[in-house]
Protein backbone atom coordinates (compact mmCIF):
# COMPACT_ATOMS: atom_id res chain seq x y z
CA UNK A 1 0.00 0.00 0.00
CA UNK A 2 1.19 3.45 -0.80
CA UNK A 3 2.09 5.86 1.97
CA UNK A 4 0.55 9.30 1.56
CA UNK A 5 2.86 12.08 2.70
CA UNK A 6 3.46 15.74 2.03
CA UNK A 7 6.89 17.06 1.05
CA UNK A 8 7.80 20.74 1.07
CA UNK A 9 10.84 22.48 -0.43
CA UNK A 10 11.43 25.86 1.21
CA UNK A 11 14.09 28.52 1.52
CA UNK A 12 14.77 28.49 -2.21
CA UNK A 13 15.11 24.69 -2.46
CA UNK A 14 12.09 24.60 -4.78
CA UNK A 15 14.61 25.24 -7.57
CA UNK A 16 15.10 21.48 -7.73
CA UNK A 17 11.43 20.84 -8.55
CA UNK A 18 10.67 23.54 -11.12
CA UNK A 19 9.59 26.00 -8.45
CA UNK A 20 6.93 23.72 -6.92
CA UNK A 21 7.12 24.09 -3.15
CA UNK A 22 4.56 21.56 -2.04
CA UNK A 23 4.20 17.97 -3.20
CA UNK A 24 1.49 15.51 -2.14
CA UNK A 25 2.94 12.07 -2.70
CA UNK A 26 1.70 8.52 -2.73
CA UNK A 27 4.91 6.71 -2.09
CA UNK A 28 4.87 3.06 -3.28
CA UNK A 29 6.58 1.72 -0.18
CA UNK A 30 5.54 -0.51 2.71
CA UNK A 31 4.21 1.46 5.68
CA UNK A 32 5.92 0.46 8.90
CA UNK A 33 9.12 -0.43 7.08
CA UNK A 34 9.96 2.46 4.80
CA UNK A 35 12.27 5.03 6.33
CA UNK A 36 13.02 8.65 5.56
CA UNK A 37 16.09 7.40 3.71
CA UNK A 38 13.81 5.48 1.33
CA UNK A 39 11.66 8.57 0.89
CA UNK A 40 14.71 10.70 0.11
CA UNK A 41 15.76 8.15 -2.53
CA UNK A 42 12.24 8.23 -3.96
CA UNK A 43 12.26 12.05 -4.06
CA UNK A 44 15.64 12.05 -5.76
CA UNK A 45 14.38 9.68 -8.45
CA UNK A 46 10.94 11.15 -9.06
CA UNK A 47 10.69 14.78 -7.99
CA UNK A 48 13.96 16.42 -8.91
CA UNK A 49 13.26 17.75 -12.38
CA UNK A 50 16.79 17.97 -13.69
CA UNK A 51 19.34 15.30 -12.65
CA UNK A 52 21.94 18.07 -12.60
CA UNK A 53 20.18 19.43 -9.51
CA UNK A 54 20.62 16.22 -7.47
CA UNK A 55 23.82 17.55 -5.82
CA UNK A 56 21.80 20.55 -4.60
CA UNK A 57 19.79 18.08 -2.49
CA UNK A 58 22.08 15.11 -1.93
CA UNK A 59 25.71 14.91 -0.90
CA UNK A 60 27.58 11.74 0.01
CA UNK A 61 24.37 9.73 -0.22
CA UNK A 62 22.48 11.81 2.33
CA UNK A 63 20.64 15.12 2.52
CA UNK A 64 23.20 17.83 1.90
CA UNK A 65 24.54 19.66 4.94
CA UNK A 66 22.92 23.08 5.12
CA UNK A 67 19.46 21.73 4.34
CA UNK A 68 17.26 21.77 7.40
CA UNK A 69 14.95 18.76 7.62
CA UNK A 70 11.74 18.88 9.66
CA UNK A 71 9.42 15.95 10.26
CA UNK A 72 5.97 17.25 11.18
CA UNK A 73 7.68 20.53 12.12
CA UNK A 74 10.21 18.80 14.40
CA UNK A 75 13.97 18.78 13.74
CA UNK A 76 14.79 15.39 12.18
CA UNK A 77 17.72 15.10 14.57
CA UNK A 78 15.16 14.47 17.30
CA UNK A 79 13.30 11.88 15.25
CA UNK A 80 16.11 9.53 14.33
CA UNK A 81 17.18 11.32 11.15
CA UNK A 82 17.18 9.09 8.10
CA UNK A 83 16.10 6.07 10.14
CA UNK A 84 12.74 7.65 10.92
CA UNK A 85 9.93 5.27 9.89
CA UNK A 86 7.53 7.23 7.70
CA UNK A 87 3.78 7.18 8.18
CA UNK A 88 0.79 8.28 6.14
CA UNK A 89 -0.04 11.89 6.96
CA UNK A 90 3.55 12.90 7.71
CA UNK A 91 4.82 16.25 6.49
CA UNK A 92 8.49 16.52 5.55
CA UNK A 93 9.95 19.99 5.18
CA UNK A 94 13.31 20.53 3.50
CA UNK A 95 14.57 24.11 3.89
CA UNK A 96 17.76 25.44 2.41
CA UNK A 97 19.72 27.54 4.87
CA UNK A 98 22.26 28.40 2.21
CA UNK A 99 20.18 30.66 0.01
CA UNK A 100 20.49 34.43 0.18
CA UNK A 101 21.02 36.18 3.51
CA UNK B 1 -11.14 -17.00 21.18
CA UNK B 2 -9.13 -15.76 18.29
CA UNK B 3 -6.47 -13.37 19.11
CA UNK B 4 -6.72 -10.24 17.03
CA UNK B 5 -3.41 -9.14 15.68
CA UNK B 6 -2.85 -5.48 15.88
CA UNK B 7 -0.49 -4.01 13.33
CA UNK B 8 2.95 -3.74 14.82
CA UNK B 9 3.72 -0.09 15.33
CA UNK B 10 6.91 1.32 16.55
CA UNK B 11 6.20 3.46 19.57
CA UNK B 12 7.51 6.90 18.80
CA UNK B 13 9.63 8.27 21.55
CA UNK B 14 9.29 12.00 21.70
CA UNK B 15 11.84 13.92 23.64
CA UNK B 16 10.74 16.48 26.19
CA UNK B 17 12.10 20.01 26.27
CA UNK B 18 15.25 20.13 28.41
CA UNK B 19 14.34 23.54 29.82
CA UNK B 20 10.66 23.41 30.79
CA UNK B 21 10.44 19.59 30.94
CA UNK B 22 6.78 19.98 30.00
CA UNK B 23 6.42 20.37 26.27
CA UNK B 24 7.63 18.30 23.35
CA UNK B 25 11.08 19.25 22.08
CA UNK B 26 10.99 20.37 18.44
CA UNK B 27 14.59 21.35 17.79
CA UNK B 28 18.13 20.62 18.80
CA UNK B 29 20.42 23.61 19.27
CA UNK B 30 23.60 23.27 17.22
CA UNK B 31 25.49 25.33 19.79
CA UNK B 32 25.08 22.94 22.73
CA UNK B 33 22.85 20.12 21.45
CA UNK B 34 20.10 21.14 23.87
CA UNK B 35 16.62 19.91 22.90
CA UNK B 36 13.98 22.62 23.19
CA UNK B 37 10.28 23.16 22.65
CA UNK B 38 9.12 26.01 20.43
CA UNK B 39 8.39 28.45 23.28
CA UNK B 40 11.71 27.85 25.05
CA UNK B 41 13.54 28.11 21.73
CA UNK B 42 12.01 31.55 21.02
CA UNK B 43 12.91 32.63 24.50
CA UNK B 44 16.51 31.41 24.41
CA UNK B 45 17.04 32.72 20.87
CA UNK B 46 15.76 36.22 21.67
CA UNK B 47 17.46 36.40 25.07
CA UNK B 48 20.85 35.47 23.64
CA UNK B 49 20.57 38.28 21.09
CA UNK B 50 19.52 40.67 23.85
CA UNK B 51 22.58 39.61 25.85
CA UNK B 52 24.85 40.13 22.84
CA UNK B 53 23.38 43.62 22.40
CA UNK B 54 23.77 44.60 26.05
CA UNK B 55 27.22 43.00 26.53
CA UNK B 56 28.59 44.92 23.55
CA UNK B 57 26.59 48.04 24.46
CA UNK B 58 25.40 48.34 20.90
CA UNK B 59 22.64 50.88 21.53
CA UNK B 60 21.79 53.89 23.68
CA UNK B 61 18.26 55.09 24.40
CA UNK B 62 17.11 57.46 21.68
CA UNK B 63 19.37 55.96 18.98
CA UNK B 64 18.04 55.85 15.45
CA UNK B 65 19.21 52.61 13.89
CA UNK B 66 19.03 51.52 10.26
CA UNK B 67 18.50 47.82 9.61
CA UNK B 68 20.22 46.79 6.38
CA UNK B 69 17.23 44.95 4.92
CA UNK B 70 17.52 42.68 1.90
CA UNK B 71 14.24 40.81 2.31
CA UNK B 72 16.27 37.63 2.96
CA UNK B 73 15.96 35.49 6.08
CA UNK B 74 18.72 37.08 8.14
CA UNK B 75 17.64 40.69 7.85
CA UNK B 76 13.94 39.79 8.09
CA UNK B 77 14.52 37.92 11.35
CA UNK B 78 16.74 40.78 12.52
CA UNK B 79 13.97 43.32 11.95
CA UNK B 80 11.45 41.09 13.73
CA UNK B 81 13.68 40.33 16.72
CA UNK B 82 14.86 43.94 17.14
CA UNK B 83 11.26 45.10 17.14
CA UNK B 84 10.41 42.47 19.77
CA UNK B 85 13.41 43.31 21.98
CA UNK B 86 12.98 47.07 21.58
CA UNK B 87 9.46 46.69 22.96
CA UNK B 88 10.25 44.06 25.59
CA UNK B 89 13.31 45.75 27.10
CA UNK B 90 12.42 49.32 26.23
CA UNK B 91 15.63 50.08 24.31
CA UNK B 92 13.94 53.28 23.12
CA UNK B 93 15.29 52.85 19.62
CA UNK B 94 13.83 54.21 16.45
CA UNK B 95 14.24 51.45 13.85
CA UNK B 96 14.33 52.15 10.12
CA UNK B 97 14.60 49.67 7.25
CA UNK B 98 17.32 50.58 4.75
CA UNK B 99 17.42 48.65 1.48
CA UNK B 100 19.72 48.77 -1.47
CA UNK B 101 18.41 48.30 -4.97
CA UNK B 102 21.41 47.02 -6.89
CA UNK B 103 19.35 46.80 -10.03
CA UNK B 104 19.39 43.04 -10.57
CA UNK B 105 16.35 41.88 -12.51
CA UNK B 106 14.57 38.78 -11.23
CA UNK B 107 16.34 39.02 -7.90
CA UNK B 108 16.38 42.39 -6.23
CA UNK B 109 13.11 43.61 -7.69
CA UNK B 110 11.35 40.60 -6.11
CA UNK B 111 13.16 40.80 -2.79
CA UNK B 112 12.34 44.50 -2.50
CA UNK B 113 8.68 43.56 -2.69
CA UNK B 114 9.31 41.45 0.43
CA UNK B 115 10.96 44.38 2.20
CA UNK B 116 7.94 46.53 1.36
CA UNK B 117 5.69 43.97 3.03
CA UNK B 118 8.05 43.90 6.03
CA UNK B 119 7.71 47.68 6.24
CA UNK B 120 3.98 47.24 6.88
CA UNK B 121 4.36 44.11 9.06
CA UNK B 122 6.91 45.70 11.40
CA UNK B 123 5.60 49.25 11.12
CA UNK B 124 9.00 50.69 10.30
CA UNK B 125 9.87 53.43 7.82
CA UNK B 126 11.65 52.16 4.70
CA UNK B 127 14.31 53.89 2.64
CA UNK B 128 15.50 52.41 -0.65
CA UNK B 129 18.77 53.59 -2.20
CA UNK B 130 19.59 52.43 -5.70
CA UNK B 131 22.91 51.92 -7.49
CA UNK B 132 21.32 53.60 -10.47
CA UNK B 133 20.66 56.80 -8.53
CA UNK B 134 23.94 56.70 -6.68
CA UNK B 135 26.36 55.51 -9.35
CA UNK B 136 24.31 56.06 -12.48
CA UNK B 137 24.70 52.33 -13.25
CA UNK B 138 22.63 49.37 -12.19
CA UNK B 139 24.43 46.13 -11.28
CA UNK B 140 23.01 44.49 -14.41
CA UNK B 141 24.57 47.22 -16.52
CA UNK B 142 27.87 46.98 -14.68
CA UNK B 143 28.03 43.21 -15.20
CA UNK B 144 27.10 43.58 -18.87
CA UNK B 145 29.98 45.97 -19.17
CA UNK B 146 32.64 44.69 -16.81
CA UNK B 147 31.83 40.99 -17.04
CA UNK B 148 30.80 38.43 -14.48
CA UNK B 149 34.24 37.99 -13.02
CA UNK B 150 34.16 38.85 -9.33
CA UNK B 151 30.99 40.87 -9.76
CA UNK B 152 30.08 39.68 -6.26
CA UNK B 153 33.11 41.20 -4.54
CA UNK B 154 32.63 44.28 -6.59
CA UNK B 155 28.96 44.56 -5.75
CA UNK B 156 29.74 44.13 -2.04
CA UNK B 157 31.93 47.22 -2.04
CA UNK B 158 29.30 49.24 -3.86
CA UNK B 159 26.58 48.03 -1.49
CA UNK B 160 28.61 48.95 1.56
CA UNK B 161 29.05 52.43 0.22
CA UNK B 162 25.37 52.65 -0.76
CA UNK B 163 24.29 51.68 2.76
CA UNK B 164 26.52 54.40 4.20
CA UNK B 165 25.12 56.98 1.83
CA UNK B 166 21.57 55.88 2.55
CA UNK B 167 22.15 56.15 6.28
CA UNK B 168 23.83 59.54 5.91
CA UNK B 169 20.88 60.76 3.87
CA UNK B 170 18.58 59.80 6.77
CA UNK B 171 20.93 61.35 9.34
CA UNK B 172 21.54 57.91 10.87
CA UNK B 173 24.96 56.84 12.12
CA UNK B 174 24.38 53.23 13.06
CA UNK B 175 23.61 50.38 10.66
CA UNK B 176 22.85 46.87 11.90
CA UNK B 177 23.24 43.97 9.51
CA UNK B 178 22.01 40.38 9.56
CA UNK B 179 25.49 38.81 9.46
CA UNK B 180 25.25 35.69 11.58
CA UNK B 181 27.66 33.31 13.32
CA UNK B 182 28.00 31.17 10.19
CA UNK B 183 28.93 34.27 8.16
CA UNK B 184 31.49 35.38 10.73
CA UNK B 185 33.04 31.89 10.95
CA UNK B 186 33.12 31.72 7.17
CA UNK B 187 34.97 35.03 6.97
CA UNK B 188 37.48 33.96 9.63
CA UNK B 189 38.09 30.72 7.75
CA UNK B 190 38.46 32.51 4.42
CA UNK B 191 40.96 34.97 5.82
CA UNK B 192 42.97 32.14 7.36
CA UNK B 193 42.93 30.18 4.12
CA UNK B 194 44.10 33.24 2.22
CA UNK B 195 46.71 34.28 4.76
CA UNK B 196 44.94 37.61 5.02
CA UNK B 197 45.99 38.32 8.59
CA UNK B 198 45.19 42.03 8.31
CA UNK B 199 41.51 41.28 7.84
CA UNK B 200 41.55 38.32 10.18
CA UNK B 201 41.78 40.49 13.27
CA UNK B 202 38.85 42.63 12.21
CA UNK B 203 36.67 39.78 11.04
CA UNK B 204 35.21 38.96 14.45
CA UNK B 205 34.62 42.45 15.82
CA UNK B 206 30.96 43.06 16.48
CA UNK B 207 31.12 46.80 15.77
CA UNK B 208 33.18 48.20 12.92
CA UNK B 209 33.72 51.75 11.85
CA UNK B 210 35.95 53.01 9.09
CA UNK B 211 38.34 55.79 9.93
CA UNK B 212 36.80 59.07 8.96
CA UNK B 213 33.32 57.63 8.61
CA UNK B 214 30.67 58.66 11.14
CA UNK B 215 28.77 55.43 10.54
CA UNK B 216 29.04 52.44 12.86
CA UNK B 217 28.09 48.98 11.68
CA UNK B 218 27.20 46.16 14.00
CA UNK B 219 26.15 42.53 13.91
CA UNK B 220 23.65 41.61 16.66
CA UNK B 221 23.54 38.04 15.19
CA UNK B 222 27.28 37.55 15.61
CA UNK B 223 26.68 34.51 17.85
CA UNK B 224 23.43 33.37 16.22
CA UNK B 225 23.47 30.21 14.11
CA UNK B 226 22.05 30.22 10.60
CA UNK B 227 20.08 27.08 11.44
CA UNK B 228 18.33 28.82 14.33
CA UNK B 229 17.58 31.90 12.23
CA UNK B 230 15.92 29.72 9.60
CA UNK B 231 14.01 27.78 12.26
CA UNK B 232 12.87 30.98 13.95
CA UNK B 233 11.65 32.38 10.63
CA UNK B 234 9.92 29.09 9.87
CA UNK B 235 8.13 28.65 13.20
CA UNK B 236 7.16 32.32 13.38
CA UNK B 237 6.04 32.17 9.74
CA UNK B 238 8.03 35.28 8.87
CA UNK B 239 7.74 36.54 5.34
CA UNK B 240 11.17 36.29 3.72
CA UNK B 241 12.61 35.98 0.25
CA UNK B 242 14.92 33.14 -0.64
CA UNK B 243 15.89 33.23 -4.29
CA UNK B 244 19.57 33.17 -5.07
CA UNK B 245 21.15 36.17 -6.69
CA UNK B 246 21.41 35.89 -10.48
CA UNK B 247 25.16 36.31 -10.29
CA UNK B 248 27.21 33.48 -8.84
CA UNK B 249 29.01 34.14 -5.56
CA UNK B 250 32.76 34.29 -5.51
CA UNK B 251 33.89 30.69 -5.95
CA UNK B 252 36.28 30.68 -3.03
CA UNK B 253 33.61 31.89 -0.62
CA UNK B 254 31.18 29.28 -1.93
CA UNK B 255 33.68 26.48 -1.36
CA UNK B 256 34.55 27.76 2.11
CA UNK B 257 30.85 27.82 2.96
CA UNK B 258 30.44 24.19 1.89
CA UNK B 259 33.48 23.18 3.89
CA UNK B 260 32.02 24.90 6.95
CA UNK B 261 28.63 23.19 6.47
CA UNK B 262 30.33 19.79 6.21
CA UNK B 263 32.32 20.49 9.35
CA UNK B 264 29.19 21.63 11.15
CA UNK B 265 27.42 18.38 10.25
CA UNK B 266 30.12 16.46 12.13
CA UNK B 267 30.74 18.96 14.93
CA UNK B 268 28.02 21.61 15.24
CA UNK B 269 29.95 23.66 17.79
CA UNK B 270 32.71 24.33 15.25
CA UNK B 271 31.06 27.57 14.17
CA UNK B 272 31.33 29.02 17.67
CA UNK B 273 34.78 27.51 18.01
CA UNK B 274 36.06 29.19 14.85
CA UNK B 275 34.69 32.55 16.04
CA UNK B 276 36.32 31.98 19.41
CA UNK B 277 39.64 31.21 17.74
CA UNK B 278 39.28 34.30 15.56
CA UNK B 279 38.60 36.47 18.59
CA UNK B 280 41.69 35.25 20.37
CA UNK B 281 44.14 35.45 17.53
CA UNK B 282 46.18 38.60 17.83
CA UNK B 283 48.92 39.54 15.47
CA UNK B 284 52.43 40.14 16.65
CA UNK B 285 53.19 43.86 16.54
CA UNK B 286 54.66 44.59 13.15
CA UNK B 287 58.43 44.77 12.88
CA UNK B 288 60.07 46.55 10.00
CA UNK B 289 58.30 45.79 6.79
CA UNK B 290 59.96 42.85 5.15
CA UNK B 291 57.64 41.78 2.42
CA UNK B 292 58.30 38.33 1.04
CA UNK B 293 58.87 38.48 -2.67
CA UNK B 294 55.83 36.47 -3.56
CA UNK B 295 53.70 38.99 -1.74
CA UNK B 296 55.37 41.97 -3.34
CA UNK B 297 52.62 42.74 -5.75
CA UNK B 298 49.94 43.22 -3.22
CA UNK B 299 46.90 41.07 -3.84
CA UNK B 300 46.93 41.02 -7.57
CA UNK B 301 43.85 38.86 -7.61
CA UNK B 302 41.82 41.08 -5.39
CA UNK B 303 39.66 43.58 -7.13
CA UNK B 304 39.12 45.41 -3.91
CA UNK B 305 41.91 46.72 -1.80
CA UNK B 306 42.04 48.22 1.61
CA UNK B 307 43.74 51.58 1.81
CA UNK B 308 46.00 52.67 4.62
CA UNK B 309 43.19 54.57 6.30
CA UNK B 310 40.97 51.50 6.32
CA UNK B 311 38.76 52.63 3.46
CA UNK B 312 38.31 50.44 0.44
CA UNK B 313 38.85 51.04 -3.24
CA UNK B 314 38.62 49.13 -6.44
CA UNK B 315 41.88 47.86 -7.77
CA UNK B 316 42.98 49.97 -10.70
CA UNK B 317 44.13 46.97 -12.66
CA UNK B 318 40.68 45.48 -12.39
CA UNK B 319 39.00 48.68 -13.42
CA UNK B 320 41.20 49.09 -16.46
CA UNK B 321 41.54 45.53 -17.67
CA UNK B 322 38.05 44.34 -16.85
CA UNK B 323 36.24 47.25 -18.36
CA UNK B 324 38.41 47.72 -21.42
CA UNK B 325 38.06 44.12 -22.48
CA UNK B 326 34.35 44.24 -22.47
CA UNK B 327 33.67 47.51 -24.16
CA UNK B 328 33.11 46.03 -27.58
CA UNK B 329 30.75 43.40 -26.24
CA UNK B 330 28.61 45.92 -24.48
CA UNK B 331 27.81 48.05 -27.46
CA UNK B 332 26.31 45.01 -29.13
CA UNK B 333 24.57 43.42 -26.20
CA UNK B 334 23.33 46.24 -24.11
CA UNK B 335 21.38 49.07 -25.66
CA UNK B 336 21.23 50.94 -22.42
CA UNK B 337 24.94 51.41 -22.35
CA UNK B 338 25.87 51.90 -25.96
CA UNK B 339 27.84 55.02 -25.23
CA UNK B 340 28.25 53.91 -21.70
CA UNK B 341 31.36 51.83 -21.27
CA UNK B 342 33.66 54.78 -21.18
CA UNK B 343 31.32 56.60 -18.86
CA UNK B 344 31.11 53.60 -16.52
CA UNK B 345 34.84 53.29 -16.49
CA UNK B 346 35.05 56.93 -15.52
CA UNK B 347 32.33 56.67 -12.89
CA UNK B 348 33.93 53.68 -11.22
CA UNK B 349 37.34 55.31 -11.20
CA UNK B 350 35.92 58.33 -9.48
CA UNK B 351 34.50 56.22 -6.70
CA UNK B 352 36.40 56.81 -3.55
CA UNK B 353 35.62 54.77 -0.53
ZN1 LIG C 1 10.35 24.17 26.85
Amino acid sequence: MAIKVKVEFLGGLDVISSGVREHKLSVPLEEGEATLKDLVDYITKTIITDPKDIPVFIEDDTVRPGILVLINDTDWELEGGEEYVIESGDVFTFTSTLHGG
Amino acid sequence: MTEERLPVRKVKVTALCELCHGRKAVMKRPKNLQKLCKECFYNVFETEIHNTITDAELFKPGDVVAIGASGGKDSTVLASVLKTLNERYNYQLKLVLLSIDEGIKGYRDDSLATVKRNQAQYEMPLEIVSYKDLYNWSMDEIVACAGMRSSCTYCGVLRRQALDRGAAKLGINHIVTGHNADDVAETVLMNILRGDTARLEKSTTIVTQSTGSPIRRSKPFKYTYQKEIVLYAHYKKLDYFSTECTYAPEAFRGTTRELLKSLEAIRPSCIMDIIYSGEHLTLKPKKKKITPKYKNQKKVNDEVEVNADGSVSLNKEFKDAGLEMNRAKVSIENNASIDGAAKLSKTLEQLSF
